[in-house]
């Protein structure tokens, strides 16, 4: 446990990826069966077992500490797990009877079967033989809340890593392995053959397009491709099969492979013929597609409650059939996967699934007509859920990856304004040193007058070269500092402009300025306009359309 | 400036007068600049200039410049010279581990603390009254300086800068490990300790070394001078480098040391892909770690943690307790919880060495 301990201790400071990776299969090289397996359980999410409540842990250094002592503690701390693990006190024990630290496994294997009465006093004794760090882990485990920036998708990839194999490898044969997994370390380290996955809904690692630039039309014949349209809602991928016994499994994944069927029960019971779908996630109210921001109230939810499923109806459009009962259909154009699709959803026939349409075209002028007018090139109504168009070679099998030249996706033009540099904060890791987290405003009329009103923030869309730039003029131009953020000077004369581009506005009760933006990014930075000459917030206003109150769930 | 303030010229040998009974107050009382010795006229690690300061140790929200005359160990004295210059006090006089003068009608007695190179904890005796000014302290192992001794007293001042009971530091040579485990784990990537340069950083190189590390170690220009110093004294530190002038690819798989203020600065950009560590005891807690962007922390400390504090101020034998710099409110809460008398001390100024540190000049770049 205090070998976990160190390693997830040491991944909740790295902030590089790369490094994570580092971390992990070095730990899965160091440690044994079966051990690792569930530590890769635990990253995964893969463990389950009832999760301790907060209060039985308060209940606990209560019971060991000083009441004051404690709140002082805490409320320096600002973590309940971190400020037990770091001041309980360990028992009076005979020093020649100290029981070893338990092992990862030890815990895991245990809190499965514990009963509920039993649970206080087994902790408390395992707090009692771990260090402070151990202790942490242990209290992150038991009450769930790891939170340590790993994904599922990160942790597998760093297990391929120790048998130099391609995560998607590990992606497919996922679903059919449990913890602590000897079988998928067998392998890895070349001991045994590769797991077979008996999983009747596989995951199909997916294809991924690239996007499409002017000067890639030029070698591009028009007859070669089908156009369709690229829904803003999250891309998945649902899969149903029959188990040894006949009956239907199915799941829902994200297109990183993560299980997300959980999150939402209301589409499973449409997932009755078998095969697997690759489509997107949308929310349908009458029909109509809902913008993102309404869809982002469905995501991440790990109690889905009977009122967030009927104010927020799921629905999934499908782009493309991998598999149509037990035929693997990969291999085959897309063309030919089209008509699959076409005959599969029919026979569905379920108002939960229906098919995304083709936007038919016979020249790129055309084309370049329907996206810049989806609503008149057949999307209607739902044109503003559309993305753009996406571009799919007619006899382009399913890869996995993003292979050259067989997908594109072609963006609608995104949103830009200019807006005025307003506070500067340094990044982490390696851009520790720079000043490369931005806030912008823009004008807007106050009772003070004119004023600069922050609306969004923005790290990334500069070039290297470019935040350099931005750098020298933030450590130059700081009027104020307030830890590690600085004031920029922002005065009608004297300022930076940054165009900035943004996929989406949204009303935010919590942003002073009452919009937010989805995906800001710099595009350029303007030294040649003088910040008077920035965006005003009415024009923000103007992109707002009326759209219905969020409702609180 | 400091020690502009117009110099006075005094000695330390003050008439004494008879004072029939005493409180410990009346012997030594906090004012505007520090903690003042009426009976025996001077001031204990004072923050504004004085006619006579009596200092526990180097760092320099302790010893400051522009006294009159000042009473310190040798080796805190040198600290000040070679961090102020020549003229930082009218007069020096300096004073071994228990060695005991009069000053006034007060006896002052120096005792090791622990807690860097030459500090000292402070018994000022009056009457039957003992009371001990203990500075800064920590009463675990420290191979670069005199270990922390325990003086029995009536009145205990101790510092509070650790004092709740989350602050466990463990021992210092398990975290060293952790580093270079780092190195080993991350060859091609340059690692950046940030350690307080009077002392945290001479103790980390020596626990290095201790622990068979035999690389050469590079430092920042603020770390060179009192680094040096201590290798003056007899601790050996092994081979050290200055990093200045380094190609930037030399550096990967080497450890540096640096004050933490530079390790997020633009003086990071010369280190290959750098991981950053800290050397300190705030590193117990994540929140603290992570506001200053460390990617490695080190819970090392030149202070006493909980443990140390409250099992140093048992053992003490002192009824009376006086708490300052830090977290005062929990170390009265347990005094007053173990029947002892407590009572925060208001004394400010101190804190963290960093906040205070004097740059020398032409090194704030380097």
């Amino acid at each position: 446990m205090n070998r976990f301990a160190e390693l997830l201790d040491r991944l909740a400071y790295e902030p590089g990826r790369n490094n994570k990776l580092r971390l992990i299969t070095g730990y899965f090289r160091e440690v044994g069966d079966p051990d690792r397996g569930y530590a890769l359980a635990a990253l995964t999410g893969a463990l389950s077992f009832k999760h301790a409540k907060p209060a039985l842990i308060r209940d606990l250094i209560a019971a060991r500490t000083d009441e004051v002592l404690f709140g002082l503690s805490y409320d320096y701390v600002g973590d309940l797990s971190e400020t037990v693990a770091l001041m309980w006190p360990k028992a009076a024990l005979a020093a020649h009877n100290n029981p070893p630290p338990p092992s990862l496994t030890e815990v895991v294997t245990t809190l499965r079967t514990l009963g509920k009465t039993e649970l206080p006093r087994q902790l408390e004794r395992w707090l009692d033989e771990l260090d402070e760090t151990g202790r942490w882990a242990l209290l992150k485990l038991v009450t769930g809340a790891l939170r340590i920036g790993i994904s599922a998708r990160l942790a597998k990839t760093a297990a391929a890593a120790l048998g130099d194999k391609d995560p998607h490898e590990v992606e497919l044969i996922w679903p059919g392995l449990v913890p602590p997994y000897l079988d998928l370390f067998a392998w890895l380290e070349g001991r045994d053959d590769k797991p077979v996955n008996r999983d009747p809904a596989p995951f199909r690692p997916v294809m991924l397009a690239h996007a499409i630039e002017d000067a890639d039309f030029a070698a591009l014949d028009p007859a070669d491709y089908i156009a369709e349209w690229k829904w803003d809602g999250i891309r998945v991928q649902a899969v149903a099969g029959r188990d040894e016994r006949g009956h239907i499994t199915a799941r829902l994944y994200s297109r990183t492979g993560e299980d997300i069927t959980g999150s939402f029960p209301d589409l499973v019971p449409s997932l009755r013929l078998p095969g697997a779908i690759d489509g997107e996630l949308l929310i349908l109210r009458e029909g109509r597609v809902q913008s993102f921001n309404v869809l982002q109230q469905r995501l991440n939810r790990k109690v889905v409650s009977p009122k967030l499923i009927k104010e927020f109806p799921i629905h999934l459009r499908a782009y493309d059939l991998l598999g149509d009962d037990e035929n693997d259909l990969r291999e085959l154009p897309f063309a030919e996967r089209r008509e699959r699709l076409e005959r599969f959803i029919a026979k569905l026939d379920d108002p939960r699934i229906d098919l995304s349409p083709t936007v038919p075209f016979d020249s790129w002028e055309a084309l370049t007509a329907a996206r810049g007018d989806p609503a008149s090139a057949g999307a209607g109504e739902d044109a503003d859920a559309v993305e753009g168009v996406m571009l799919k070679r007619r006899d382009a099998p399913y890869l996995p990856g993003r292979p050259k030249g067989q997908w594109w996706k072609w963006k609608r033009d995104p949103h830009i304004i200019d807006a005025v540099l307003m506070y500067a904060q340094r990044g982490h890791g390696k851009r520790s040193s720079y000043y490369s987290d931005y806030t912008f405003g823009v004008w807007t009329e106050t009772e003070n007058g004119e004023e600069l009103v922050p609306v969004g923030k923005a790290y990334f869309g500069f070039t290297d070269e470019e935040l350099l730039q931005i750098d020298r003029f933030v450590r130059r131009n700081t009027t104020e500092k307030f830890g590690p953020v600085r004031h920029v000077v922002h005065e009608a004369d004297k300022g930076l402009v940054l165009e900035v581009a943004f996929e989406g506005l949204q009303r935010s009760p919590r942003h002073k300025s009452g919009v937010a933006m989805r995906f800001p990014r710099i595009s350029r930075l303007r030294w040649d306009k003088p910040p008077r000459e920035a965006d005003r917030l009415e024009t923000l206003e103007k992109m707002l359309k009326a759209e219905p109150a969020e409702i609180e769930v | 400036m400091r020690g502009s303030s117009p110099r006075m010229t005094a000695s330390f040998e003050a008439p004494t007068s008879y004072i029939t009974t005493m409180r410990p107050q009346d012997i030594l009382l906090p004012n505007a600049a520090g903690l003042c010795c009426k009976p025996g006229g001077f001031h204990i690690d004072p923050v504004r200039p004085v006619e006579r300061a009596v200092i526990t140790h180097g760092h320099s929200d302790h010893a400051r410049a522009g006294h009159g005359a000042v009473l310190a160990t040798q080796e805190t004295l040198d600290m000040m010279r070679l961090r102020y210059g020549e003229n930082f006090a009218g007069s020096t006089q300096a004073i071994r581990y228990g060695e005991e003068i009069r000053l006034g009608d007060v006896k002052v007695k120096f005792h090791p603390a622990g807690h860097v190179l030459g500090s000292a904890q402070i018994a000022v005796s009056c009457k039957d009254t003992c009371i001990v000014a203990s500075g800064d302290y920590k009463d675990a192992p420290d191979p670069t300086c005199t270990p922390f001794e325990l003086v029995p007293c009536d009145v205990f001042i101790t510092e509070a800068t650790f004092g709740l009971p989350v602050f466990r530091h463990g021992d210092a040579s398990d975290e060293v490990k952790k580093l270079l485990a780092s190195v080993a784990l991350f060859p091609e990537r340059a690692h950046l300790v940030g350690a307080y340069s009077l002392g945290k950083a001479q103790r980390v190189i020596k626990l290095l070394r201790q622990a068979g590390y035999d690389a050469p170690i590079y430092l920042h220009g603020a770390m060179e001078t009192i680094t040096h110093y201590y290798q003056s004294r007899g601790i050996d530190l092994g081979e050290l480098k200055p990093v200045k002038g380094m190609k930037k690819a030399a550096l990967a798989g080497t450890i540096t040391l640096a004050p933490p203020s530079a390790t997020s600065d633009l003086w990071t950009r010369r280190f290959p892909d750098p991981v950053t560590a800290f050397a300190s005891g705030w590193m117990r807690v994540r929140a603290r770690a992570r506001q200053r962007g460390v990617e490695l922390p080190l819970v090392i400390s030149d202070h006493a943690d909980w443990g140390g504090l409250t099992a140093t101020i048992a053992a003490t034998g002192a009824g009376e307790i006086w708490v300052t710099h830090g977290q005062e409110d929990a170390l009265v809460h347990w005094c007053r919880s173990k029947g002892l008398k407590a009572q925060p001390l208001d004394l400010v100024g101190y804190g963290d060495e960093e906040e205070s540190e004097t740059p020398i000049p032409g090194e704030a770049e380097a």
